[in-house]
């Protein structure tokens, strides 16, 4: 494109001021913001959390994506239907579930084997978007290691588990919400 | 026998000086260590973070809780890394060259420091098993050189051959034109500075260091009588150091690493220790040369008086707490303002800052003439009055011209009305 281009719209360069062209205020200035934030960083106001120390602040755990919990009901059974559309939503291919009739006379399956790879996920959240019955969330937290990759495949229990540790912190998101899935 | 009693005179000087050598070099070395850690504390504390703070007496290796110690280890602990690294030297580069650069620039950068002094003097050792002869010590390795600031001059331009030979023995685009950038910048900014300190050495009618700083005791520092000396040599001072806004040789974003690209190891910690030197140094001459070097008002004492154990501390704290808030200026001056562009590092070196300099210079030329003119009628305080009004009326006045005829070009997008758009369009 050359410079004399009809498409090309010419904007004419802000002019400097005296102050500008004579540098040296808008240098004071500069130092001047440069000298505030060591101050302020002096007086103990930086933003950095010593992780190991210090548990990091979660804004909003409602919405933070850490690891998966399978949700109980009020009776205590698990919330899986067992429809499989978290596992077909799913773009990395790390839920898997066995499905098999249900005990319960209100609903027709339940999850013999329910398993999530927390290596393989990537914490997208669309399994918890997909999940009709509000069973499959995702917690905020988010410190998950393991010392081998069996570890980090999470069962059924192990999913209900998380929901026993986080419940009382972290209510079910279809109430909290105010949702009407129960 | 005379042969012995030279000899003897010889050991005299040869005992004390090799003494300052040895706290000189390892304090440098040590002070440049803990600069670099400075320098990330306080670019973490002006980005609103806390920076490195873990690394200090590991104890836990005892079984005890580790001590961080606000960081203090992390300088052993870089020293360490680069000292285990491979010692890796890439198979196109010209091997002799190449690790004889970092040698030239870390020799240059300490060789400077033979004649700068790191306080004023201390009381004669000889009670202490030191022979000193009875005589006041100098704190300065080399003491009464008269050449001086000459030396520094020319160790300060020997510095630029190691980074040109690093840029050129790497044999690589990126280095070669960091040391390009490097060996015309540095040259552009030497006349600046240069011109920076004849004003001083006219006013003091010395080029050496001490006498240079006594000057300063008997009259006002440098910077108040000559403040267009001091902006042209500070801002020449951050070029020569090659800190940011005059970081070009080694800007990150557009060269890698400049002339140090190739580098790894302990060769790439020489060129880097020889940087914080140049700062250091610098630092130094800022404080020699403009700030009063020892001196304060009311605390420091007389220059030529007997010199006793208070006050030969007082000076050594007066003068490091100078040098120090210095280097603090330059850390926070490096996050204050963005890098320049080439074109215009070149424009401000020789549109600006030399006529500035060349207006310092006459502006002392004249005051000296006319203070030798008037003698002894010029050896009160109304005189010094009116040189300080006289040099800063000069200062504001050449900023401002400077200023108004702005020659520094901040818009080179191509025009519109290019001659060769139509000769193009014409073929």
């Amino acid at each position: 494109m050359k410079p004399d281009d009809s498409s090309i719209t010419w904007i004419p360069e802000p002019q400097l001021g005296m102050t500008g062209k004579m540098f040296l205020p808008l240098f004071v200035q500069g130092l001047t913001t440069t000298f505030k934030h060591l101050k302020k960083s002096l007086g103990g106001g930086t933003v950095t959390t010593s992780y190991p120390d210090q548990e990091p602040a979660i804004a909003a755990p409602l919405i933070y994506r850490g690891v998966h919990r399978l949700n109980k009901d009020h009776e205590g059974r698990v919330k899986c239907v067992a429809c499989f559309l978290c596992a077909t939503a799913c773009p990395a291919h790390c839920i898997d579930i066995i499905a098999a009739e249900s005990p319960w006379p209100d609903r027709e399956k339940y999850p013999e084997s329910f398993a999530i790879d927390e290596l393989r996920c990537i914490y997208c959240g669309m399994c918890e978007e997909a999940c009709p019955v509000d069973a499959v969330e995702l917690t905020s937290l988010y410190n998950l290691t393991g010392r081998s990759r069996e570890e980090m495949i999470f069962d059924k229990e192990k999913l209900l588990s998380v929901f026993d540790a986080t419940k009382d912190k972290e209510p079910m998101k279809s109430e909290a919400f105010g949702g009407t899935v129960t | 026998m005379p042969a012995h009693g030279v000899c003897r005179r010889q050991t005299q000087k040869m005992i004390p000086a090799l003494i300052k050598i040895g706290i000189l070099i390892g304090g440098l070395m040590t002070a440049a260590a803990y600069f670099v850690l400075l320098e990330r504390r306080m670019a973490a504390w002006i980005q609103d973070r806390i920076g490195p703070n873990r690394v200090g007496v590991p104890l836990s290796l005892f079984g005890f809780k580790d001590l961080a110690l606000w960081g203090f280890g992390q300088p052993a602990a870089d020293g360490l890394k680069f000292i285990f690294k491979e010692e890796y030297t890439p198979a196109h580069v010209d091997k002799r060259l190449y690790v004889i650069a970092p040698i030239v620039i870390l020799a240059a950068a300490l060789a400077i420091f033979a004649v700068i002094p790191f306080g004023s003097m201390l009381p004669p050792l000889d009670d202490f098993g030191i022979p000193t002869g009875g005589d006041p010590v100098q704190l300065v390795v080399a003491p009464g050189v008269d050449v001086g600031m000459i030396f520094v001059f020319a160790l300060s331009s020997i510095a630029v051959y190691g980074v040109i030979l690093g840029g050129w023995a790497s044999n690589n685009k990126y280095s070669f034109l960091g040391g390009l950038r490097s060996s015309a910048q540095l040259i552009a900014y030497e006349l600046p500075m240069g011109l920076g300190i004849l004003g001083v050495v006219l006013a003091a009618g010395s080029l050496n260091l001490e006498k240079i700083m006594q000057a300063q005791v008997n009259g006002p520092w440098f910077a108040i009588a000559q403040p267009l000396g001091f902006l042209v040599f500070v801002i020449a001072a951050f070029a020569e150091a090659a800190r940011l806004p005059f970081d070009l040789p080694e800007a990150e974003q557009e060269l890698i690493g400049g002339y140090h690209t190739e580098y790894a190891g302990m060769k790439l910690l020489l060129f880097l220790v020889a940087e914080f030197l140049h700062m250091i140094t610098a630092s130094f001459l800022i404080v020699i040369l403009f700030l009063g070097g020892w001196h304060f008002p009311w605390i420091t004492g007389p220059a030529d008086a007997e010199i006793g154990w208070l006050t030969a501390i007082i000076r050594l704290i007066v003068f490091n707490t100078k040098i120090f808030l210095v280097i603090v200026f330059f850390m926070m001056v490096r996050w204050s303002w963005p890098r320049f562009r080439y074109d215009q590092l070149m424009s401000l070196a020789w549109k600006i800052m030399l006529p500035l300099g060349l207006v310092n210079f006459v502006a002392v030329a004249v005051m000296q003439e006319a203070r030798h003119a008037l003698g002894s009628k010029a050896e009160n305080l109304g005189w010094t009055l009116m040189v300080i009004v006289f040099s800063w009326g000069i200062c504001i006045a050449a900023w401002v011209v400077a200023a108004w005829f702005n020659p520094l070009i901040t818009d080179n997008r191509p025009r519109r009305m290019l001659a060769t758009a139509e000769v193009d369009s014409q073929i």
